[in-house]
């Protein structure tokens, strides 16, 4: 099998998943939404007839006006057919696929837009902020300490590398944010509790004062994530280090430093690479919790907020957005990974 | 890598007793065991049951500290004290046809505080004649106050239960505590009883001893009869573990949450794992179109992002735990299905598959019989290391708040208290230990497989 139908598949791959994710979301949310968008014109139809000031002689006289507004509507905006309809169905899944996600139903952005879109690219930024500083530092960090543990596989440093390792993927990150929070918010007061600046956006500061506030969120991050990933550069770097072309570089005389820091690591790159991808892409899941706990301004905490209010274009949105950077990042990984090892191809 | 080397059970058993991280996992495993067995047998049934169920807590005190906090240093705080009619002594006695009913409860205190309030429950069945309460302190120095004195309102029917509750802040109990003022040598504040009941006679401090509170009753008619009584002592430290806002005792939360943590967690692992050797078998053994297809479904959940879905699940569909319980099955046999698979390409080319083959066994008896008996200790491996997945997954979802309403989790424990903001407030029993137990039952599934794995995964061994 060749590269290009190796690309070719993994990309129908990739449009097949994000249209499944699209219509299980949408099927399973379709009767909910349809349910709230009845409701919310029920009750603007009755808030206007109250504005409106109109006498009935009797109370099942003004059921049926009611009645009637409420279905008049509903057919003009094309309820009366279901959810799952192929007409709307289709209209529904078209719609989102271009990004077109609608209005949402209780939440707006900040400038007061209650389009889903803008919502969702006002509070992107500070997701991809917050997500991609921490995974370069952790990988940074990670990527050194897994090479200085793996040369020195078996050593003191190494099994307290793996200890904390196991530990620290035994936690729940939010639940760690929460202890964060109680150490450096309540007991010392370093780092405010709520990571949402009080500064407004257009203060020049503005961007220090988020800095700050992003602080302790990506503190939290790096110190769940830092130990697991050393191990898993470390699992990778012992392998390498075991190679022939490595010893051999050993009686060549280079330094050990080198070796190490240099050969190894570039050789252990593209496993690696798919690594750090994927836990990139596996992060911004844990943004939901993380967000939440931290109350930074990002996707995490709208969809939080967005679960609270069951504000459904929302959640769609969201979901749709985080499957296809999720979805992205897997395939530009796997097309890479194939690029390097040629092995993957025929597997 | 070869899957023809295979172990026989005891040989696991004696290279697992060599491995240390296995068995503080086995160890750890055994206490969570155990705590759900205490929690099964020793805590009523009716406090899981009314967790959520504000009215059931209302004697317990509101966000109080571990009662363990006093054996620091610094000041001893008052802990909270629930008495209740079986903790009472009582004594009755007849003297022209009033029959006196006392309950006493006697109250050890040894605290450097004062309490924050008291209550008193009492409740009585009587008929026309209207019975008497009468509230009595004995006091460490010998003094008795009389708190209160009053007589119980009159019965509506013929014949009624009444119960009250008289609580420090009556007006009743401060205008009967005037008149004990002369026993001080200074003056103390009879409008703060709680204060004044325990406060020391000639100095301005506490009074620590022994109390006995006296409920007496006095019955007019032989057919009435003293239905409860009881004495709160509301305080500032409760329990083992604390109590959170909602009042609720949160060490009863917490061992609940042990059996259903480790149902959530083994009955996911298990089910999906199974799902997944039997799907991955399947796939690995047809190969051709099959495998292909298989994998294709395989390669399109691996995609999926499994947060956002399981929000929309249970959202949508329900929060039922079993229902939860399912929603993580449906992402949990992934990635056994992709192991299972390649090493059953591998098996099904041993000389005994296809042995069996060319005698004609049936496809479905060499799965059975042949490949999937070698995948076994594999599997047990497999289940431990995706208990801990299963388990933080269903933490994160009652985290959001989409967990079962009607049991305790300790996800759930950890959303009321960040709903509450108890990490900025200091409220650290109410966080650390939901989230500790959540850490230290995955802490005992990895332990445990990344122990079997060594022994029995072939790719781990070689390592």
């Amino acid at each position: 099998m060749g590269f290009s139908r190796f690309v070719i598949k993994r990309s129908i791959n990739m449009v097949i998943v994000l249209f499944a994710t699209l219509v299980l979301t949408i099927a399973l949310l379709g009767p909910t939404m349809d349910k709230i968008l009845k409701e919310s014109i029920l009750y603007y139809a009755v808030e206007e007839l109250n504005n409106k000031d109109i006498k009935f002689p009797t109370a099942a006289e003004r059921q049926r006006y009611i009645d009637e507004q409420v279905a008049r509507q509903i057919k003009t905006i094309g309820l009366d057919e279901p959810w799952y309809g192929p007409k709307r169905f289709a209209n529904t899944v078209l719609k989102v696929m271009i990004l077109d996600l609608g209005k949402s139903n209780y939440i707006t952005s900040d400038a007061g837009s209650p389009k889903v879109s803008d919502i969702i690219l006002e509070k992107m930024p500070k997701t991809i902020l917050l997500f991609t500083t921490s995974t370069i530092i952790v990988t940074v960090i990670g990527l050194y300490l897994g090479a200085f543990v793996g040369n020195k596989a078996g050593s003191l440093w190494d099994r307290l590398n793996s200890t904390f390792a196991v530990f620290s993927s035994s936690f729940p990150t939010w639940w760690v944010g929460m202890l964060m929070i109680f150490a450096f918010a309540f007991t010392y007061h370093i780092f405010p509790s709520r990571a949402t600046p009080l500064t407004p956006p257009s203060d020049p500061s503005y961007i220090f004062d988020l800095l700050y506030h992003m602080l302790l969120p990506l503190i939290t991050i790096v110190l769940v994530a830092f130990g697991a990933w050393a191990y898993t550069v470390r699992y990778f770097v012992v392998g390498v280090l075991g190679e022939d072309y490595i010893a051999a570089k050993r009686t060549a005389g280079i330094p050990e430093r080198r070796i190490v820091y240099s050969h190894a690591l570039k050789n252990a790159a593209p496993p690696i690479v798919t690594v750090v991808a994927l836990s990139l892409a596996g992060s911004l899941s844990g943004a939901i919790t993380i967000e939440a706990v931290f109350d930074w301004p990002g996707m995490g905490s709208l969809y939080y907020d967005a679960i609270g209010f069951l504000d459904i274009p929302i959640i769609i949105g969201i979901t749709y957005v985080l499957t296809v950077i999720f979805i992205l990042t897997v395939f530009v990984t796997d097309i890479i990974y194939a690029y390097f090892d040629p092995r993957v191809k025929v597997g | 890598m070869s899957v023809t080397e295979v172990l026989s059970r005891s040989d696991i058993i004696r290279q697992f007793k060599h491995s240390k991280s296995g068995l503080a996992g086995v160890f750890l495993l055994l206490a969570l065991v155990l705590m759900s067995v205490y929690a099964a047998v020793a805590v009523p049934f009716e406090s899981l049951r009314q967790w959520n169920n504000p009215v059931f807590w209302v004697d317990l005190p509101q966000s109080a500290a571990p009662a363990w906090t006093n054996f620091g240093f610094g000041p001893k705080n008052t802990e909270h004290v629930v008495l209740r009619m079986e903790d009472a002594s009582v004594s009755v006695s007849t003297e022209g046809g009033v029959r006196t009913v006392t309950h006493s409860y006697s109250l050890n205190y040894n605290y450097d505080t004062y309490p924050d309030d008291f209550m008193l429950i009492y409740a009585a069945r009587y008929g026309s004649t209207q019975p008497a309460l009468q509230v009595d302190v004995l006091r460490p120095d010998g003094n008795e106050f009389r708190i209160y004195f009053a007589s119980l309102p009159p019965s509506q029917q013929g014949d009624n239960e009444f119960s009250a509750r008289v609580f420090s802040t009556d007006r009743a109990v401060s205008t009967e505590l005037r008149k004990y003022l002369g026993s001080f040598s200074y003056t103390p504040d009879h409008t703060r009883p709680q204060v004044m009941m325990f406060s020391d006679a000639v100095e301005n401090r506490v009074l620590k001893g022994n109390y006995v509170i006296k409920e007496t009753f006095y019955l007019f008619d032989p057919a009435d009869s003293v239905v409860n009584s009881g004495f709160i002592l509301g305080g500032k430290v409760y329990g083992i573990i604390g109590t959170d806002d909602l009042r609720r005792d949160l060490s009863v939360g917490i061992l609940w949450g042990a059996p259903v943590a480790l149902f959530i967690g083994l009955t996911v692992a298990i089910a999906g794992v199974i799902i997944g050797l039997i799907y991955g078998v399947i796939a690995g053994y047809k190969g051709n179109r099959t495998d292909e297809g298989l994998m294709r479904i395989n390669d399109i959940f691996y995609s999926l992002p499994t947060l956002p879905l399981l929000i929309i699940l249970s959202v949508t569909i329900g929060r039922n735990i079993f229902l939860i319980t399912g929603f993580l099955v449906i992402f949990g046999w992934v990635g056994m299905a992709k192991i299972s698979r390649s090493l059953a390409l591998q098996i099904k080319n041993l000389q005994y598959v296809e042995a069996a083959k060319l005698m004609g066994q049936s496809d479905f008896k060499i799965i059975s019989k042949h490949i999937i008996p070698q995948l076994l200790p594999l599997t047990f491996a497999s289940i431990a290391i995706s208990v801990p997945s299963a388990i933080l997954g269903e933490a994160t979802l009652s985290f959001l708040g989409l967990s079962d309403p009607s049991i305790p989790t300790w996800g759930q424990i950890l959303h009321d208290a960040n709903t509450a903001g108890a990490a900025s407030r200091g409220l650290w029993w109410w966080i650390v230990p939901p989230g500790l137990m959540i850490a230290l039952t995955g802490l005992a599934f990895v332990l445990i497989g990344n122990a079997l794995d060594v022994i029995v995964n072939p790719r781990s061994r070689k390592r």
